[in-house]
């Protein structure tokens, strides 16, 4: 045996014992799924450079050098933020905590109540841990095995909700910590809503979190997605969402990435039925010593589908920023529509970005295509700029600000919007 | 106001300014002509500021101060403008935030405060009327989709919204039609005060026609060859630069 498969054994191992010595029960997945994910850890281990999927992402390296430890210890805020004109739920230290608001048409509870309730029983049990395997990755399943209890959202069949739902996810860790979020998400038949999940920053010891979300989205049903990562240096993530569509369905993703230390996101789309949309947009300022990995896949089964991916990076510093997006067309996924573009500006030399588009296509009657650019800020665009009295920052930032509008645009909300370029500017150190 | 002296500056190794000399005093109008190549752009960048090049030898004094030492931005905050001979386009920049960065960060500059929204509407209203400049225009972004004769427009529009103390037309007439032309010399000879002054690049007499210049110099080969009144400018319309490359070629 090598050592280094040694290592690797060592880092899964040593994370479970931590987790099952630390983690409270899980009660909302049903054990032959827990029994499958903690099969499925045993045997692969957690993803090293080695693993194709994690050519730039070491989480071995990062659990082993930043997560030898779990204490599992958190602080209650003392205060909860809130968006006016929305319908608040808040995800505290990883666990689902309280919804602020409501309005008809719309269900939110833990997943915990969800499944043990008459009402939505059958729907936890129909979708949750179904679409996100535990054997599809190493951190969908260490979630899987120990995920707390989640929150679960259904939006009723032919209605638009008005007020957005806001996830706050808020954790504060007195201890190092290890948390497993979830999600799951029934939008129904013609229905519409909007769904925040935001990041929130928090003092504290470091965590990592493997917040995995699964998304059902059913025939003609509108889902409007935004992801806001905002967290410090204390922040590790392994994230994976997983949105299946039926026919005439539309699904629209934003994810904005403005902080963190380690976010690795999985953002997973399966069009199941014909007539399908579906958008995966990107904006991530990396900044610092930040790894910022963002895999999409975008899986077209069915005929007549569209998909769209828009991922802008901008690198400072020493930060790294990856876009591997995949895109599998079917052999029944004719009139094929996916197009993927990612974007990247590099604002130092010691930056990096890596992009790998990756398309299979099975079909022959398809319209793919697939961009990619990494550059610098546009030198004559900033000596013209400067040449009207813009000094140095402020150029940069018009630029940058203009690299990002169109991204920003996407977010219909005004409040969040103006949170979104707040968030944006701040991070333009 | 600006004094050139014996400014000689590279590119990529190869000299391109070979030594220019020029005074320009306060309310006074320079025309410089020259074929194509000559140097003409690469001496309004080097004063701009541009990085690109590298000035080896000589100094540019701008009221006094050295103005090579300057940074691009604060050259222009001490009152220098280029009107680009080619404008850049910046998608999602829009003209109005960025004429309003730059005019607050001059202001900054000299220590006043950011101006009042209204009386920057008010300004922008005025300085459109000045050029004709089409208001639809100055809500988009900077140049994207211009056509090349509204890009030029829009140079002078920021050239008054800024109203510096030194500007330099860069074949500010090239691609506009007789009327916008018009329209562009107006807006400069309304512009024009005791104060500051002006540094045109032309390959036509006939903006001289509108443009009044007090002197006129011919820039062949990366030194000012020939200088003399507007009436050289007429010269040069009718003869061509035959006789001025045969005198000055490389040996
Ligand atoms: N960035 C650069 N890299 C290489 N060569 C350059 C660069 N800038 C200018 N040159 C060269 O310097 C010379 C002078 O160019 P410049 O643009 O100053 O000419 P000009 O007099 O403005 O010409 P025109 O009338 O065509 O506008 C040309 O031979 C040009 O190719
Ligand atoms: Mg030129």
């Amino acid at each position: 045996m090598s050592l280094a498969l040694e290592n690797k054994t060592s880092t899964s191992q040593n994370l479970i014992s931590l987790l099952n010595s630390t983690a409270e029960k899980n009660t909302i997945i049903g054990f032959e799924q827990i029994g499958e994910a903690l099969q499925y850890i045993e045997a692969s281990g957690i993803p090293t450079a080695k693993n194709e999927e994690y050519k730039y992402c070491n989480t071995d390296a990062i659990l082993r050098k930043e997560f030898k430890q779990i204490g599992n210890k958190f602080s209650t805020p003392a205060t909860l933020p809130s968006f006016d004109a929305a319908i608040n739920v808040y995800m505290i230290n990883g666990r689902f905590h309280s919804v602020a608001g409501a309005e008809k048409g719309i269900v939110i509870s833990s997943l915990e109540e969800a499944a043990g309730s008459s009402a939505n029983g059958a729907l936890v049990k129909e979708h949750l841990a179904v679409h996100a395997l535990p054997s599809s990755d190493a951190f969908t399943a260490i979630n899987t095995a120990y995920c707390q209890n989640g929150v679960f959202i259904r939006i009723e069949r032919n209605t638009a909700i008005q007020l957005p739902v806001f996830i706050h996810h808020i954790t504060q860790a007195v201890e190092t910590a290890f948390i497993n979020p979830r999600t799951l998400i029934v939008a129904e038949s013609g229905s519409n809503c909007t769904v925040v999940d935001f990041y929130h920053a928090a003092e504290g010891a470091n965590y990592f979190s493997t917040h995995t979300s699964e998304i059902v989205v059913k025939e003609n049903a509108h889902l409007n997605h935004l992801r806001i990562q905002a967290e410090k240096e204390n922040a590790f993530s392994v994230h994976t969402i997983e949105a299946v569509q039926s026919a005439d369905s539309t699904y629209d993703a934003s994810t904005f990435i403005f902080g963190g230390n380690l976010v690795r996101n999985n953002h997973l789309v399966r069009l199941l039925g014909k007539n399908i949309e579906s958008h995966l947009n990107g904006l991530i300022i990396g900044t610092k010593n930040r790894l910022i990995d963002n895999h999409t896949y975008i899986d077209h089964a069915m005929p007549n589908c569209n998909s769209n991916e828009l991922y802008k990076g901008v690198a400072y510093d020493k930060a790294t920023i990856v876009f591997n997006g995949k895109i599998m067309v079917r052999r029944d996924a004719q009139k094929t529509n996916a197009y993927q573009s990612s974007k990247n500006i590099l604002m130092s030399d010691d930056a990096t970005v890596n992009t790998k588009p990756q398309l299979e296509i099975y079909a022959d009657d398809v319209k793919c295509s697939h961009g990619t650019s990494t550059g610098k800020v546009d030198e004559e665009a900033l000596f013209y700029l400067k040449a009207r009295g813009i000094g140095d920052t402020s150029a940069r930032k018009l630029l940058l600000q203009a690299f990002a509008q169109e991204l920003i645009d996407k977010v219909e909300i005004p409040a969040l919007q103006e949170n979104i370029l707040n968030l944006f500017e701040a991070s333009l150190n | 106001m600006i004094t050139i002296k014996n400014l000689h500056a590279s590119v990529e190794g190869k000299e391109i300014l070979k030594g220019i000399n020029l005074e320009i005093k306060a309310g006074e109008v320079h025309a410089i002509m020259g074929p194509n190549g000559s140097g003409k752009s690469t001496l309004s960048s080097v004063i701009a500021g541009r990085s690109d090049y590298e000035v080896t030898e000589g100094e540019v004094l701008f009221n006094g101060k050295n103005l090579l030492e300057l940074a691009p931005e604060d050259r222009a905050r001490e009152g220098v403008f280029l009107a680009f001979q080619y404008p850049v386009e910046i998608p999602g920049v829009s003209n109005i935030n960025f004429l309003k960065t730059a005019i607050n960060e001059i202001r900054e500059y000299k220590g006043m405060p950011n101006i009042e929204a209204k009386d920057f509407l008010a300004l922008v209203k005025e300085k459109q009327k000045l050029v004709e400049l089409d208001g639809k225009l100055a809500n988009r972004s900077v140049n994207e989709g211009f056509s090349g004769g509204e890009k030029k427009r829009n140079e002078i529009f920021q050239m008054a919204m800024l109203n510096p103390v030194f500007s330099i037309l860069d074949e500010t007439d090239s691609g506009l039609d007789i009327d916008a032309l018009r329209i562009v010399a107006n807006g400069v000879n309304k512009l024009r005060s005791k104060e500051n002054a002006f540094l045109v690049i032309t390959h036509y007499q006939r903006l001289l026609e509108y443009i009044v210049p007090d002197f006129v110099h011919v820039l062949y080969n990366g030194k000012i060859v020939k200088s003399g009144t507007k009436e050289l400018a007429l010269e040069l319309e009718e003869k061509g630069y035959d006789d001025i490359k045969k005198q000055f070629e490389l040996a």
